[in-house]
Order: structure tokens, then C-alpha cells, then sequence
């Protein structure tokens, strides 16, 4: 540990503070919103801590009434899980074989860059057909049409981060287990998937924010309550003429819990994997 | 086992993926490369060969020109900013101070935060009647009158580059950070017995450790700039008069708001070979970095 100086040390921690503050005020504002009265919000000068806290807009937006704004909003939280869910699946299991044979094979590993060339492509260079597509098989507005759509994206991805999990994995260790006389089946069974149990759940997480970030494809292939995600609904409430901003506000915040509880406490595993090159802004 | 077995194999095991990639990736591009020559519809009529001429109207309109010139300064003016941000974020978290481990826990909310939330946020921070930055620069006596920050176009873009920045210059930070760790303690103790100053020891000692990484998080980042759609969207929707529609934006109106599938495919694909062209451009670094080291 270098000596500071105490000009230094201040400095230090002012900066810190000026950095926690820059991360931490919008996000902070955004819950004050939330549980901010509509007069709180629109009074000038703007009242930055609510007069009386009001979690009501939770209740409104959890509530299951028909025809309610609660309705519509809890319709597409479980569409976004159904979709996110059911494309983290898919894209595993095509992933995970892919990945341990390119991870074993040498001689096919050129496929893997065409893999990670299909993720840099642009979705806009897809929609297209695959708008015309889902509409010929009556998929549009249709949670597993949109699942589908979103292997395209994860399908690589994953591909990707298992590949080099299971470079990780010292092949040595099922060397072994050949000689010894198990077949290829007990050892991928046995052997290697427990030890890449890490990172598939890794793998898994970061596909599931994928899927749960998305919004183009969504905004795309999806109408109404019967397929339309978190990200569409909450773009609408924000472009449409809902005068209550803590009613956006809290759906803003309802939205962001499930990534904010999964990045906060797998920090080490999503940096570990985010710093191997699985980046994704 | 034959090296023949096992590569046939692999394949076997790669089958899966690979149908899933020609059916959902492979088919629609080339169906979007073959919609490029035609003047089809989005809904109805499938359309005629038209040979280059969606190429030509697009490539020769002022929107595309005017689009362009807006994506690639969105691009650059938010990666450089979040590049420059970034690392001295990270030099700082790689300093001692109280609280350090929790402010490095904090700098992931920016990132799991979904876009389309930031972007809902930063639209009513910006909010021309009601919105805190109004406020509080009214407040602390810095403006007189509120302004539309995302209604006038010549604040809009600046709005949008800021938003974008707070959302992603955590993770170059991240990204630093952790290669500032790996940078050993006995060569930067070495190099300020040698009397070495902090720029030069910024720039001799600590940048060569910093470059590999930080140089992948500048192409995937610009990569992901110049594609940028949901953060525009939902803030403004390519307005005030156009000023902060991107390419992303430009296709999605020509394709499906007008419907106009055949030159919103030639206008995709024009995307396409520029994210191509800045792609192949991070293989040739990874490739140099990795003979490198």
C-alpha cells in the first residue's frame, strides 16, 4: 500500500462520493417517484422526498382486476417470463452439446466464429423475414413465435460463454474416465455437466436478462396483452398519455427488481463472465 | 477412436444448433438479401425484381446521409465518453477509500438496469414540465425557465448521449477495473522508486495492462452504439424534425411503418456491412492482441 498524502486521501474520497452519487441518483430517483403523491410530482419547486409515502401505484399495477391497468401490466410480466424463460431453456440445451464439442474438437472450432459473427449482426437485418414468417405460421403475438425470435440472439450467446467454461474444464479428467472404461454419455453425465454446473447457471442468468432486456423484437412481433412484454408495456406507458409519472415510475421499478436482485447478488459471476469477453450493452 | 470419428462427432453434437441457426438467423438474412432487389410489401404483395434500385434510392437519399451522420456521432460521442469515464472510474475504484467494496458492488446497477427502464427514467428526468433536471437546475439557480431537453433538436442528441453514458459506463469501469488488478503491485512499487510521475506511470506501467481489454469493450461498445434502437425509441422516437433518428430507427420506419419490406431489407443490409466492416475490425485487434501476449 502506496502513502498518501491527506490532500490525496480527501480528493479520493471526494471523488468516490461524486461517483456513488452520479450511480445512484437516478436510480434512487426513480423509486422516490414511485412512492411519490401525483401533486408531490408536479408542484414547483419540485418536492424531492414525498410529503406522505404512497405505494398505492403497487398495488394498482399488481392488482388483477379485469380491464384494470394492473391487468395489463400483470399480463406482460408473466409474458416476459414465460418468453425469457422459455428461450433460456431452448438455448441451453442446443448450446451446451455445441459448446462441449467445440470445446473438445479443435477441428471444428472455425464454426464457433461463425457462431459469434451471427451475434454482432444487427436485428433489423432479420426482422423482416421473420416478421413475414411468423405471420405465414400464425405466431405473431405469440409468446413461443417470440421465444423462438429470441434464440437468435441467446442461441450464440450461450454457445459462447459455455464453450469457454467448459475450456476451463482440464479434458484430462474425462482422458481419465475413457480408460477407465466409461462411455461418452456416463462422462458428460457424470463428470463434466456437474463441474460446468457454474457456469451453465451463468450462462443461463445472463441469457435470461438477455431475454428479459429485449424490446425490438418484441415492439415487433407483439400486439396485445396476449404476448406483449414488460419492455413494450412499460414503453408504452412512457410514450403514451398516462399523465401519473410515478405510475411509469413504478413500473420502471417493477421491471428492473428482477435484474437489479440477480446482479447485485451474483456480482463475482456475472463480472468473471462479463469480463471474458461476453459483453453485451 | 479415429480423429475422423470425433470430428464427425462433434458435428453430430453441433446438429441441434446448427438447425436452429440456418432456420432462424441463416434463412432470414438471405431472404432479406433476396427482398433487397424487390419491391415488395410488408403485407400483401410479394413483389418484383427491381434489380439495384432500392440500393440506389437509399444510398442516394438525404435520409440515409443525414441518418448516417446522426448514428456515427451518437456512436463516437457515447463510447468516448463512456471510454474516458470508465477508466477513471476504475482508476479510482482501484484506489483505498472507505466504503470501496460497496461502491464497486453499487457500479452494477447502471448495467442491470433494463435499457428500455433507463430509457423511460432519463425521459422523465428530461421531462419539460415536471422533470428533475429542470428542477433542480431551476433550483440551484443554473437555468430560468424549464426547456424541453428531448423537444428541441439541438439539445436531444446531447440528452440521449448522456442517458446512454450513464447506463454504460459502468461496465467499461468494470472492465478496467479488473484489468488494473491484474497489473502487478511489485512493477508500479519499482516504477515509483524509479521517480516515475503518475502520467508516466499511467502511461508506461498501467496502460499497456489496460489496452487488450479495453480495446475489446471499445469495438463491442461502438458495435452496440451504432445498432442502437430501444433507448431512441422510447425517448424520442427519432424526433424533435428527425434530429436523433439513427439507422436502426430509419429501417424500422421504412419497413414497418411504411411497410416497405424490399428497400427497408437494401436499407438493413446497408447497416449491416457497416456493422460488418466495424466487426471484422475487432477480429483483426483480438487477433493482434492475442499475438501479442
Amino acid at each position: 500500500m502506496e502513502r498518501r498524502s491527506l490532500t490525496a486521501t480527501i480528493l479520493v474520497h471526494a471523488a468516490a462520493l461524486l461517483l456513488a452519487a452520479v450511480i445512484l441518483a437516478p436510480v434512487v430517483w426513480l423509486f422516490i417517484m414511485s412512492i411519490s403523491s401525483t401533486t408531490d410530482l408536479i408542484t414547483k419547486p419540485l418536492r424531492w422526498w414525498p410529503e406522505t409515502i404512497d405505494l398505492s401505484r403497487y398495488g394498482v399495477l399488481l392488482s388483477s382486476v379485469a380491464n384494470s391497468a394492473g391487468e395489463a401490466f400483470v399480463a406482460s410480466l408473466f409474458n416476459s417470463l414465460k418468453v425469457a424463460g422459455m428461450a433460456t431453456a431452448a438455448a441451453l440445451v442446443v448450446a451446451i452439446p455445441s459448446a462441449w464439442a467445440v470445446s473438445r474438437t479443435p477441428s471444428v472450432g472455425w464454426s464457433l466464429y461463425a457462431v459469434i459473427a451471427t451475434y454482432m449482426l444487427p436485428p433489423v437485418a432479420l426482422a423482416v423475414p421473420l416478421y413475414m414468417a411468423l405471420s405465414a405460421l400464425g405466431l405473431l403475438n405469440n409468446v413461443f413465435g417470440l421465444a423462438l425470435v429470441y434464440l437468435t440472439i441467446l442461441a450464440p450467446f450461450t454457445t459462447w460463454l459455455m464453450k469457454s467454461g467448459f475450456d476451463s474444464i482440464p479434458r484430462e479428467i474425462e482422458s481419465a474416465a475413457t480408460v477407465d472404461g466409461a462411455r461418452l454419455d456416463q462422462i458428460l453425465r457424470l463428470i463434466t455437466l456437474p463441474l460446468a454446473a457454474p457456469v451453465m447457471a451463468t450462462a443461463a442468468l445472463f441469457a435470461f436478462l438477455l431475454a428479459w432486456d429485449e424490446f425490438f423484437y418484441a415492439l415487433l412481433f407483439t400486439s396485445d396483452q396476449r404476448a406483449k412484454t414488460l419492455t413494450v408495456a412499460i414503453a408504452d406507458l412512457a410514450g403514451g398519455r398516462v399523465s401519473d409519472y410515478g405510475l411509469i415510475a413504478t413500473a420502471g421499478v417493477l421491471a428492473a427488481l428482477p435484474p437489479l436482485i440477480i446482479g447485485l447478488f451474483m456480482q463475482r459471476a456475472l463480472i468473471s463472465g462479463l469480463t471474458n469477453g461476453g459483453v453485451k450493452g | 477412436m479415429t480423429s475422423n470419428w470425433i470430428t464427425t462427432r462433434a458435428w453430430l453434437l453441433m446438429l441441434p444448433l446448427l438447425i436452429v441457426m440456418i432456420a432462424i438467423i441463416g434463412w432470414p438474412l438471405v431472404d432479406t438479401v433476396r427482398l433487397s432487389f424487390t419491391d415488395a410489401k410488408l403485407v400483401g404483395t410479394a413483389g418484383g425484381f427491381v434489380g439495384l434500385d432500392n440500393y440506389v434510392k437509399m444510398l442516394s437519399g438525404a435520409n440515409f446521409q443525414r441518418t448516417l451522420v446522426t448514428t456515427t456521432l451518437f456512436a463516437v460521442l457515447s463510447v468516448a465518453a463512456e471510454m474516458v469515464i470508465g477508466v477513471l472510474a476504475a482508476l479510482l475504484l482501484n484506489q483505498q477509500f472507505y466504503g470501496r467494496s460497496v461502491l464497486r458492488a453499487l457500479m452494477i446497477l447502471p448495467w442491470a438496469l433494463p435499457t428500455v427502464v433507463n430509457a423511460t427514467l432519463w425521459r422523465l428526468i428530461y421531462n419539460p414540465e415536471y422533470g428533475a433536471l429542470n428542477a433542480a437546475l431551476t433550483q440551484i439557480g443554473l437555468l430560468d425557465t424549464y426547456r424541453s431537453w428531448l423537444g428541441e433538436p439541438g439539445t436531444a442528441l446531447t440528452a440521449l448521449i448522456v442517458a446512454d453514458c450513464w447506463k454504460n459506463f459502468p461496465l467499461v469501469a468494470l472492465i478496467a477495473l479488473a484489468a488494473l488488478q491484474a497489473v502487478p503491485r511489485d512493477i508500479t512499487a519499482a516504477s515509483m522508486v524509479d521517480g516515475a510521475s503518475a502520467w508516466a506511470r499511467f502511461r508506461f506501467v498501467i496502460m499497456p495492462y489496460l489496452a487488450g481489454p479495453l480495446m475489446v469493450a471499445l469495438v463491442l461498445r461502438t458495435i452496440e452504439a451504432f445498432k442502437v434502437f430501444d433507448l431512441i425509441w422510447v425517448m424520442t422516437r427519432g424526433g424533435p424534425a428527425n434530429s436523433t433518428r439513427t439507422l436502426s430507427i430509419l429501417v424500422y420506419q421504412e419497413a414497418f411503418s411504411f411497410q416497405r419490406a424490399g428497400s427497408g431489407a437494401s436499407l438493413a443490409l446497408i447497416v449491416t456491412l457497416l456493422v460488418t466492416v466495424l466487426a471484422v475490425a475487432y477480429a483483426a485487434l483480438i487477433r493482434k492482441s492475442a499475438g501479442a501476449s
